[in-house]
């Protein structure tokens, strides 16, 4: 597997600024919750966008423990070498 | 020192300005007496209840009271305890196997709440190395069920087969068992799930399906059994979870199942060891009602009429309704702040329904949602439909064509 945090950190920013209301200006240590103001749901939404891409399943446990757009990131990868 | 609530301060802005937008709190409505299943007394005024989830009126059954009556005149008015300790009187066991039967089960398991139902019965059958793949859209007490248990959770596309099935794929090769959670009525848009792809789905993969059929049992389905039964599948699914609290017009829950093992679950579920039975007077008013909707089907029949009724009328108005009919019709609207007027001009104008706003209604719009009963009158819908109009005008919520 080739994609690294740095990588999947960046296809989450490219795919979060497809929404119009996401502030210009993230990088991978913007907290999704309180920095880009999405709720619970949204964030589940939006982390299966995601999975769709990364061709990966996020269990929901592990949401808990994501703040940061970076921690998505490592997650995922995570994931992925795991798999 | 932090304030422990400050948590909460959020959620106090949000309905503050709720309150100012509408002047009532949503929240708070009370019905002060009931007058008939389809009237009730709010603010002093006759209301017609399109909120209810009484599908089939029998919170007012006759038979339903009078057992009631009787079983608190002989067994009292409480259990005072767990199912697994002094909880379980005769009236217990006997709904059990009334259930169970009605389903052509092997066995059910009565809880206190629907809610506990789909609590105790996920978390307890998803253990440590177990995965649930639930519906995006699954209700708060699935997705509590999943946050009780260890097992890792993974959410599909809400109906969506192939979703579900690519998901399932991803875990090829995992130890563990997999349970599927899908609902027959979704509660909030009245959506129905393709039942028969994803029982195909569940055989291909191996996994274990549960159904929770709380708001299309007594609905759908020849006897009233829900989409299994409607579509045929129910030999498919391993777990019907359900309650008593819409269609029969009681409180508590169930689980029925044809595996054996369902005896140990009972010592494992938690929701139903540490909490007191339901009461006497419940029990008996549930069987009976029980007996009330197997002897009469055409109440279903009346409430799928009177369902597509509504959703007829909502259309003919231009309204973004359910697009399915059932008898629970989710109107959609653009903005909190319309939805908000548009409740609050319903009541003003004599009916209730729930308003349903984000992050509770599954994509950030606000939703007015209406269940329908088999006990509404043709005049008492026509009379909704009108004063639906009338609202949606005041609040702006109509298309400018209709």
């Amino acid at each position: 597997m080739s994609e690294t945090v740095e990588s999947v950190s960046a296809l989450i920013i490219q795919k979060l600024l497809a929404n119009p209301k996401v502030p210009r200006d993230i990088d991978g240590n913007c907290k999704i919750m309180d920095d880009l103001a999405f709720d619970s749901l949204a964030v589940m939404n939006f982390v299966m966008e995601v999975e769709d891409s990364m061709d990966v399943s996020v269990p929901l446990d592990k949401l808990a423990d994501i703040r940061t757009i970076n921690d998505l990131a490592a997650c995922v990868v995570d994931l992925k070498n795991k798999g | 020192m932090t304030s422990i609530f400050s948590k909460f301060d959020g959620i106090a802005g949000a309905l503050g300005s709720l309150v100012e937008a509408g002047g009532r709190n949503p929240f708070s409505v009370v019905i002060e007496k009931p007058v008939s299943s389809t009237v009730g007394i709010i603010e002093g005024r006759e209301t017609l209840l399109f909120g209810t989830n009484n599908y089939l009126g029998l919170s007012q059954s006759p038979r339903a009271i009078k057992a009631a009556q009787e079983a608190a005149a002989t067994c009292g008015v409480g259990t005072t305890g767990s199912r697994i300790a002094n909880g379980t009187q005769s009236l217990h066991r006997q709904l059990e196997r009334r259930i169970a039967d009605y389903f052509g089960r092997r066995d059910a398991m009565v809880f206190s709440t629907g809610y506990q139902a789909n609590l105790g019965m996920i978390s307890t059958l998803a253990g440590k190395d177990d995965y649930l793949i639930l519906d995006a859209d699954s209700h708060a007490s699935i997705y509590d069920g999943s946050r009780l248990s260890p097992a890792q959770v993974i959410r599909f596309r809400h109906n969506d087969a192939d979703d579900l099935y690519k998901r399932l794929k991803r875990l090829d090769g995992t130890p563990g068992a997999k349970l599927i959670v899908v609902e027959g009525i979704y509660s909030m848009t009245g959506n129905v799930p393709p039942i028969a792809e994803m029982v195909a789905v569940k055989r291909e993969s191996g996994a274990y399906l549960l159904v929770d059929e709380a708001h299309s049992f007594g609905v759908m389905g020849a006897h009233g059994r829900g989409i299994a039964e409607q579509a045929g599948v129910e030999a498919d699914v391993d777990f019907i979870v359900g309650t008593f609290s819409k269609s029969l017009g009681t409180v508590g829950g169930y689980c029925v199942s044809d595996h054996p093992e369902l005896e140990l679950v009972r010592l494992n579920c938690r929701p139903y060891m540490f909490t007191a039975s339901l009461p006497p007077e419940v029990i008996a008013a549930t069987m009976a009602a029980l007996e009330d909707m197997a002897e009469h089907p055409e109440l279903r029949t009346q409430l799928m009429d009177n369902a597509a009724r509504l959703h007829a009328g909502f259309h003919g108005l231009g309204l973004n309704a359910s697009k399915q009919v059932s008898p629970v019709i989710a109107v959609t609207l653009e903005e909190i702040g319309q939805a908000i007027v548009m409740w609050n001009r319903l009541l003003d104008l004599g009916v209730y329904v729930n308003l349903s706003l984000p992050p509770a209604t599954p994509d950030s719009r606000p939703l007015l949602r209406c269940s329908v009963m088999a006990t509404h009158t043709a005049e008492q819908i026509d009379k909704a439909i009108a004063i639906f109009k009338q609202a949606a005008l005041d609040a702006n919520a109509l298309p400018a064509a209709a």
